[in-house]
């Protein structure tokens, strides 16, 4: 397991690995995610309650999730970096941020849609999921913005992984202290958790797997180009580059 | 000058708390000879909390509402601003790279600056807040829970903001950065410190907040010194 | 007490470059370490490294046959650090800098008197450093050395603002401190002839 663990973290090795295993994560995924929008748009019944603006939670509710879970791929994979002093999991920190930024705003921008019908408003302050979301945005940016501002990529790596590490701390704190927050100012309908039925949840279920599997597919696909451009003067990328049909 | 070299490691070395001591000492020192560095926040609090008024306009119901608000936005701001100095001139004057290689703990270094920060920037705006605050409407019972949430969150800010300074300290944009950093991370403070004030003035029980408050503000003491002196030690490579 | 502080194979990148690859060092009490190099050779980055500022690529440094790293207190307990900036605060006076000084590392039982007289700064005691020129702040650095009572010295290119007389007195204070079994690593870009043994290391 150990050695199994070594040698991917070896970045031509986890290249090769990447290179085969990335368009299999997007094409399943595409699959998935094309079948649950279907499912989603057509044959799920209409919600009595809120009509057809439900349905953008077949979107939204995938971000948001993927929005946190790429922070926390972010903070692992830096507290890995600078524990064990494994280079390619800085890179799979520094591929991550943009993505995970993008999600977050995905789920802003859905949430913000699905407010509209909801609350008759763009953006409702009182609703604490939607305040959590923005600062975790602004987190991402933070992080990138140090990222971007440090112009050696050892010591980048290394201060990003701190603020990430010291972020994911906040983040459970700036939960708690929102939700307090929202439940002395409870003035709007807050959305509440309602019972789904199964027709509604399984296309869910489908679009959580097919947005992971993307989102899979995008990071691999990120970390490989991390990877080139941080390893471009060894030996191993110019053979490959060098070599009939290489880099592709 | 012929005495012999007799040191055995670390059997003369001062213990744990001296550093500490040392550099809170220090920086104190450090501010006493320049007191502008302590007055400028000051200042800037004192302004940011005359704009409001001006902004939205005199009638006592709004200022009384929106006071708590206002002056905590304006506490956390005035904070911010002089954190950005917190490691700046010890980074220059390769004080850093002394705190570096002594023998002295470096999260116990760091606590000592960070303690002496807040000495000369969190406890002043708690004792000027009340003047301000009076002139916002605050009813006096209201103004003691306000002192004392200031006390709580500014130790967490400036405790909270040494590990942005540590990380920023040395960069070109660094200001801009270390705002951009710390706000998001200081928000929850700011959340519980001026609802509870809210809350105070309403006659409601605050005292959630006061003890979310108390409790950050133990547990930065307890986490942010290493989170700092990690970056510190990354930052001066 | 004698003691020892070595290197093996010490690789350092910073950014593109390779600044130095295996190289390897060992030096004894009553001895000296000279890196040599042009300007921007990374024999600052060597010195750093050494002394535990700057994490390695590859490589370790022993104090006393351990890794650095696992005796961190006592290593840094061991050593005094001199450099271009000299870390002290301009805004204080002589007597304040090296008083927050002498709370963070042994300090010798010398007459602090005697050593402010031999460097030539005891009338500038009660000024505040901010007023004093490079070479007088410079020997300000050099007396807080020579008050702290270790056995390693670093010094990273340590004549820069000083006169000649300046300069002699440095190579005197070295040979006299490795004469008294004391040992001292330097960064220098200029040629330096002082009457201890020395060990040089070439960085390209």
């Amino acid at each position: 397991m150990w050695k199994w663990f070594h040698q991917l973290a070896s970045p031509p090795h986890f290249y090769r690995i990447s290179l085969i295993l990335a368009p299999w994560l997007g094409i399943s995924g595409l699959i998935l995610v094309a079948y649950g929008t279907w499912q989603g748009l057509f044959v799920v019944p209409m919600d009595y309650q809120q009509g057809d603006a439900f349905r953008i939670i077949y979107v939204h509710v995938p971000s948001a999730y993927l929005s946190m879970m790429a922070y926390m791929i972010m903070a692992t994979s830096g507290a890995i970096g600078l524990i064990w002093r494994i280079k390619l999991s800085h890179a799979v920190a520094a591929a991550a941020a943009p993505i995970g930024a993008g999600f977050t705003f995905l789920a802003l921008c859905t949430g913000s849609i699905w407010g509209r019908p909801m609350w008759g408003t763009w953006w409702e302050w009182g609703d604490p999921r939607m305040m959590s979301e923005l600062i975790l945005l602004f987190l991402y940016f933070g992080y990138m913005a140090l990222r971007s501002s440090i112009d050696d990529t050892t010591k980048a790596d290394k201060a990003s992984a701190v603020l990430a590490l010291v972020g994911i701390v906040n983040v459970v704190i700036v939960h708690f202290s929102v939700e307090w927050w929202s439940s002395l100012h409870q003035g709007q309908t807050v959305f509440k958790k309602g019972t789904m039925d199964a027709d509604m949840r399984i296309p869910l279920f489908i679009m959580l797997i097919g947005f992971t599997l993307l989102f899979g597919s995008m990071l691999l696909r990120r970390i490989r180009t991390e990877v080139l451009y941080r390893e471009r003067r060894t030996r191993w990328v110019r053979e490959m580059i060098l070599s009939p049909g290489g880099g592709a | 000058m012929n005495q012999t070299i007799s040191n055995e490691g670390q059997r003369d070395i001062p213990g744990m708390f001296a550093g500490l001591a040392a550099t809170t000492k220090r920086d104190l020192l450090l501010a006493w000879k320049r007191p502008g560095d302590v007055l400028n926040p000051l200042f800037f609090f004192a302004m940011v909390c005359t704009l409001f008024p001006l902004a939205v306009g005199p009638s006592a119901e709004q200022l009384e509402f929106s006071g708590p608000g206002v002056l905590w936005v304006a506490a956390l701001l005035a904070t911010l601003l002089s954190l950005n100095a917190l490691f700046i001139s010890d980074f220059e004057d390769g004080s850093l790279d002394q705190f570096l290689v002594s023998p002295q703990p470096l999260p116990m270094l760091v606590l000592g600056k960070t303690l002496a920060h807040w000495l000369t920037s969190g406890l002043p705006l708690v004792f000027v807040s009340p003047i301000l605050a009076i002139t916002y409407r605050m009813p006096l019972s209201v103004v003691g829970v306000m002192m004392l949430t200031l006390a709580l969150g500014t130790i967490s800010l400036s405790l909270l903001g040494s590990i942005g300074a540590a990380l920023t300290v040395g960069l070109h944009r660094g200001t801009a950065l270390l705002s951009l950093l710390i706000l998001p991370l200081a928000m929850p403070i700011m959340i519980l410190g001026a609802n509870a004030v809210s809350l105070a003035a309403t006659n409601d029980i605050y005292s959630t907040g006061i003890w979310a408050l108390g409790a950050y503000a133990i547990a930065s003491l307890s986490l942010a010194p290493y989170a700092t002196a990690a970056a510190l030690r990354i930052s001066n490579e | 007490m004698t003691h020892k502080l070595s290197g093996d194979n010490l690789t350092l990148i910073r950014g593109e470059r390779c600044l130095f690859q295996e190289l390897s060092f060992a030096l004894e009490s009553g001895s000296l370490l000279i890196l040599e190099g042009r300007n921007g050779c990374g024999k600052t980055s060597l010195i750093r490294a050494i002394a535990g500022m700057l994490s390695l690529e590859e490589g370790t440094v022993y104090w006393d046959d351990v890794p650095v790293e696992r005796v961190r207190q006592t290593f840094h307990g061991s050593l005094v650090w001199l450099a271009h900036r000299t870390g002290l605060k301009g805004d204080l006076t002589l007597v304040e800098n090296l008083g927050f000084e002498r709370l963070l590392r042994a300090h010798s039982s010398q007459d602090p008197e005697e050593v402010y007289e031999r460097l030539g700064i005891s009338r500038l005691k009660k000024l505040v450093l901010r007023s004093l020129s490079a070479g007088q702040q410079r020997r300000v650095a050099l007396a807080r050395m020579l008050l702290s009572n270790v056995p390693l010295w670093f010094m990273d290119e340590p004549f820069t603002n000083l006169d000649r007389e300046g300069r002699v007195l440095v190579m005197e204070l070295v040979e006299e401190h490795c004469s008294r079994g004391g040992m001292c690593v330097m960064a220098a870009h200029q040629d330096v002839e002082i009457n201890v043994p020395t060990t040089r290391v070439k960085i390209q």
